[in-house]
C-alpha cells in the first residue's frame, strides 16, 4: 500500500465526480426529496414483539393475565427482568421492544377496577407502540366478563396502562427520520462503487489502471474513501433537515450517531465494491444494485415490522447492513442508547465490512481475462 | 548484439474458448529498435502485445521481457515498460494536465522531477496551450499525443504501442512517427502494431501475423527482395475482367487493381515462361495485356505470407 498512489486514485474520483454535476445534484436532492417523502406516512400492526415480563403479584389471575397475553402472540417473551427498572433498561438496550409489568397490589388494584397492569413501550418504533395499545386490549379476567355490565353505559376505566418512551406522542417521522438516513445511505452508497470500477471498464480506463504499477487495494481503495465523505454529508442533510421539519431529537451523542452512519457508509461501499468487481456493465451493476436495494427497505425493520416477519426472512434481514444500521441509529438517536450497548448490531457491521473489501478485493483480478 | 533481446518468446499461444487468437508465436526482439507486428483485423496483434504486458494469461508458451518472466513477474515489469493502448483509455473528465499528473503521481515520478518532466512532456508533444482542456474534447491527434506522452512519463525502456495512429490523420502519424523515432535514439525500444503498409515500412523490423500467426519475420528491405521476380504489373483495357480471369490462374497468388493496372504476385518459383502463360489466358479472355515486373512491396510481403500458409491458400 502506498499512500502516494491511493492519494492519487482519491483526487482523480473527487475530480471527476466534480465535474458530475448530474450525480453531485443527486447526491443533495435524493435525502431532501426522501426526508419530505417518507416523513409524512407509515403506520401499521405486527405480531411478535420481542418482550419481557415482571409478574411482581405472582397470583393465580395475574399468572392468568399474562398467558392471555401471550396468548395473543402480539408479544413473545425473550428476557427475564426482576423490577420495572430491570425492563427499562433492557428496552434502552434494544433487547425487548415491550415490557409488562404487574405490580404486586394486583389484586388491589383489580378490585378497585384501577389499572392493573402497565405494559412499557419503545416507541421509537411506532408499530411497536401501535401493536401495544392492541396488547392492552387483553380482559383481565375472562372468565368474568360482565364485571363491569353495570357500568356498561359509561366507557370502562383501562385496566392495563400502555406508557409509551422515548416517542410518547407516537409521531412516526421520528422513527422514519433515523431509519432513513439508512436507505439513503443504502441506496447511494452502493449504487456509487457499484458503477465505479464497471464505468472505468466500460469507458476504456481499466486497461490503462490495470497496466499500471497499482495495487488491487490501492485501487479498490482510493474510489471507495472519497464516498465516504458524501455519505457523511448526506447524513447531516438529513439530521439537520429531519430536526428542522420534524423535529426529530438526537437524544444520543452525536458522535456515535455519526460512528454509526460510518459503519453503514464503509458497509455498503464494499457491497457496491464486490458488485463491481462482478458486473459487466454499469446496467448490469444498477440491476444487482436494486436486488440488494429492495429486500433492504422491505426485510430491515424500516418499512414493515422486524418482529412479524417469519423467521425465514428475519435470517436474511439479519444479513443486510440495513437491518442492524436501524437498530443502532434508533437506539442512539430515540433511546439514548451508546453504541456500545448496541454492540453487536456495530460489530455485525465491522465484519459486513471486512468481508465484503476482502471479497472485493480477492475477486478483482489485475488482468483482461 | 551481446545483450539478452527486450523480448523473448516461445511457442505463446492464446484461446478464447474456441478460437486460437494466437498460435504458437516465437519471437526474438532486439533493443533499441522500432519493430513492428503487421496483420489485419483479428490477427493475433493486440492479444500478443497484452500478453506480453502482462495484461491476459497466455494459454500456453513463455515470455521474456527485459529479463523479466511474465505473466509471473508483471507487476515488476510494470515500472519498466511503457503500453499505449489501441482506444484512448486516459480519462476523458480530466484535463491534460490533471491527466499527466496522475500518472505521474502512479508512476511516482520523484516529487522535485514532477513539475519540471509534465512540463517538458507537454513542451515537446504540444499539449501546453491544453493544458486546461478536458481531454475527452480534444482531436484524435492530440489525444494520441497526451497517450503518448503519458506512456513515456516514467522513460520506460520498451513502450508498447497498439495500433498508435489508428484514429489520426496522415499529418499527425507522421508527426506521430517522428516522435517514436526520436524515443529510439533515446534507447527505447519500440513495439508497435499497425495495419497500415506505410507505417510498417517506417519500422526497423518487422513480423508478421496472421490469424494468431507468425507468417513472416524480418527486416523489411529482407522481406521484400525475398519476393524479388515475384511481383507484376498487368496493364489491360478491362482491368476488371481481368482481375476476374486471373483469380483462380495456376501460379497466381493475388490480384489487386492498382489504379488502370492490376498487381500480380505469383507463387514460389514462377519465372518468365509462366508470365508469359498468363499473357496468353488473357488474350484467350479477349483481353489486351501487357506483363510488367514491379518492385515488391510489404502488401506484396503480406499476401504472399498469408497465402502460401494459410489453411485455404492456393499454392
Amino acid at each position: 500500500m502506498n499512500l502516494r498512489r491511493l492519494w492519487a486514485i482519491m483526487q482523480k474520483e473527487v475530480r471527476q465526480l466534480r465535474r458530475d454535476r448530474i450525480t453531485l445534484a443527486m447526491i443533495m436532492v435524493m435525502p431532501i426529496v426522501q426526508l419530505v417523502l417518507f416523513g409524512y406516512a407509515i403506520n401499521l400492526n405486527l405480531r411478535g414483539l420481542d418482550a419481557a415480563i415482571v409478574d411482581q403479584a405472582q397470583t393465580s389471575d395475574s399468572r392468568a393475565l399474562v398467558m392471555d397475553m401471550l396468548a395473543t402472540d402480539v408479544i413473545r417473551p425473550v428476557a427475564t427482568a426482576r423490577t420495572p427498572q430491570g425492563l427499562i433498561d433492557l428496552i434502552r438496550r434494544g433487547r425487548i421492544n415491550v415490557g409488562v409489568v404487574i405490580p404486586p397490589d394486583f389484586e388491589a388494584r383489580k378490585q378497585d377496577g384501577r389499572a392493573v397492569a402497565q405494559v412499557l413501550v419503545d416507541g421509537s418504533d411506532a408499530t411497536v407502540a401501535a401493536a401495544a395499545a392492541q396488547l392492552a386490549q387483553t380482559p383481565v379476567d375472562s372468565r368474568l366478563p360482565d364485571l363491569h355490565a353495570p357500568y356498561a353505559s359509561t366507557p370502562p376505566v383501562p385496566r392495563i396502562v400502555v406508557t409509551s418512551f422515548y416517542n410518547p406522542e407516537r409521531r412516526s417521522a421520528v422513527n422514519i427520520v433515523p431509519g432513513l438516513i439508512g436507505v439513503i445511505l443504502t441506496m447511494t452508497m452502493v449504487l456509487f462503487t457499484a458503477i465505479a470500477i464497471v464505468r472505468e471498464r466500460e469507458r476504456g480506463n481499466m486497461e490503462l489502471l490495470i497496466a499500471m504499477p497499482l495495487s488491487r487495494s490501492e485501487l479498490m481503495l482510493g474510489k471507495v474513501v472519497p464516498y465516504v465523505l458524501i455519505g457523511l454529508v448526506q447524513t447531516t442533510v438529513i439530521l439537520v433537515l429531519g430536526r428542522w421539519l420534524f423535529d426529530v431529537p438526537i437524544r444520543g451523542s452525536l458522535l456515535d450517531v455519526y460512528l454509526a452512519a460510518l459503519l453503514l457508509i464503509a458497509s455498503n461501499l464494499t457491497l457496491g465494491l464486490l458488485i463491481s468487481s462482478r458486473a459487466q456493465s454499469q446496467f448490469q451493476a444498477m440491476q444487482m444494485t436494486f436486488f440488494i436495494f429492495l429486500p433492504s427497505i422491505l426485510l430491515s425493520g424500516f418499512m414493515f415490522p422486524f418482529s412479524g416477519m417469519p423467521r425465514a426472512a428475519q435470517w436474511i434481514a439479519e444479513l443486510l447492513p440495513l437491518t442492524h444500521f436501524l437498530r443502532l441509529i434508533r437506539g442512539i438517536m430515540l433511546r439514548n442508547a451508546s453504541l456500545l450497548d448496541l454492540w453487536g448490531d456495530a460489530l455485525a457491521l465491522v465484519v459486513f465490512t471486512t468481508v465484503m473489501m476482502t471479497a472485493a478485493i480477492l475477486r478483482f483480478r489485475k488482468r483482461l481475462d | 548484439m551481446s545483450e539478452t533481446p527486450a523480448i523473448r518468446v516461445r511457442g505463446l499461444s492464446k484461446r478464447f474458448g474456441q478460437l486460437l487468437a494466437v498460435d504458437h508465436v516465437d519471437l526474438d526482439v532486439p533493443r533499441g529498435r522500432v519493430y513492428g507486428f503487421l496483420g489485419p483485423n483479428g490477427s493475433g496483434k493486440s492479444t500478443t502485445i497484452r500478453m506480453l504486458c502482462g495484461l491476459l494469461t497466455p494459454s500456453d508458451g513463455e515470455i521474456e521481457v527485459l529479463g523479466l518472466r511474465v505473466p509471473q513477474q508483471a507487476e515488476a515489469l510494470r515500472r519498466r515498460i511503457g503500453y499505449m493502448t489501441q482506444s484512448f483509455s486516459l480519462f476523458a473528465d480530466l484535463t491534460v494536465g490533471e491527466n499527466l499528473e496522475f500518472i505521474a503521481e502512479i508512476l511516482g515520478v520523484p516529487r522535485e522531477r514532477k513539475r519540471a518532466r509534465i512540463a517538458e512532456l507537454m513542451e515537446r508533444y504540444r499539449l501546453a496551450d491544453r493544458r486546461k482542456q478536458l481531454a475527452g474534447t480534444m482531436s484524435g491527434g492530440q489525444k494520441q499525443r497526451l497517450a503518448l506522452a503519458c506512456a513515456v512519463m516514467h522513460e520506460p525502456e520498451l513502450l508498447f504501442l497498439d495500433e498508435p495512429t489508428s484514429a489520426v490523420d496522415p499529418e499527425s502519424r507522421r508527426e506521430f512517427w517522428e516522435a517514436l523515432f526520436e524515443l529510439t535514439d533515446a534507447g527505447t525500444t519500440l513495439l508497435v502494431s499497425t495495419h497500415l503498409m506505410d507505417e510498417a515500412e517506417r519500422c526497423h523490423r518487422l513480423a508478421i501475423l496472421d490469424r494468431g500467426r507468425l507468417v513472416a519475420d524480418g527486416t523489411p528491405g529482407a522481406l521484400t527482395s525475398a519476393l524479388g521476380g515475384r511481383t507484376w504489373l498487368v496493364e489491360s483495357d478491362n482491368p476488371r475482367r481481368a482481375q476476374h480471369a486471373l483469380v483462380e490462374a495456376p501460379g497466381v497468388l493475388g490480384v489487386a487493381q492498382v489504379g488502370h493496372a492490376l498487381r500480380l504476385l505469383a507463387a514460389d518459383g514462377q519465372g518468365e515462361d509462366w508470365a508469359a502463360a498468363v499473357e496468353q489466358r488473357l488474350h484467350g479472355a479477349g483481353l489486351s495485356a501487357l506483363l510488367r515486373s514491379a518492385t515488391p512491396n510489404l502488401e506484396d510481403v503480406f499476401v504472399a505470407a498469408t497465402r502460401s500458409v494459410g489453411p485455404g491458400g492456393a499454392a
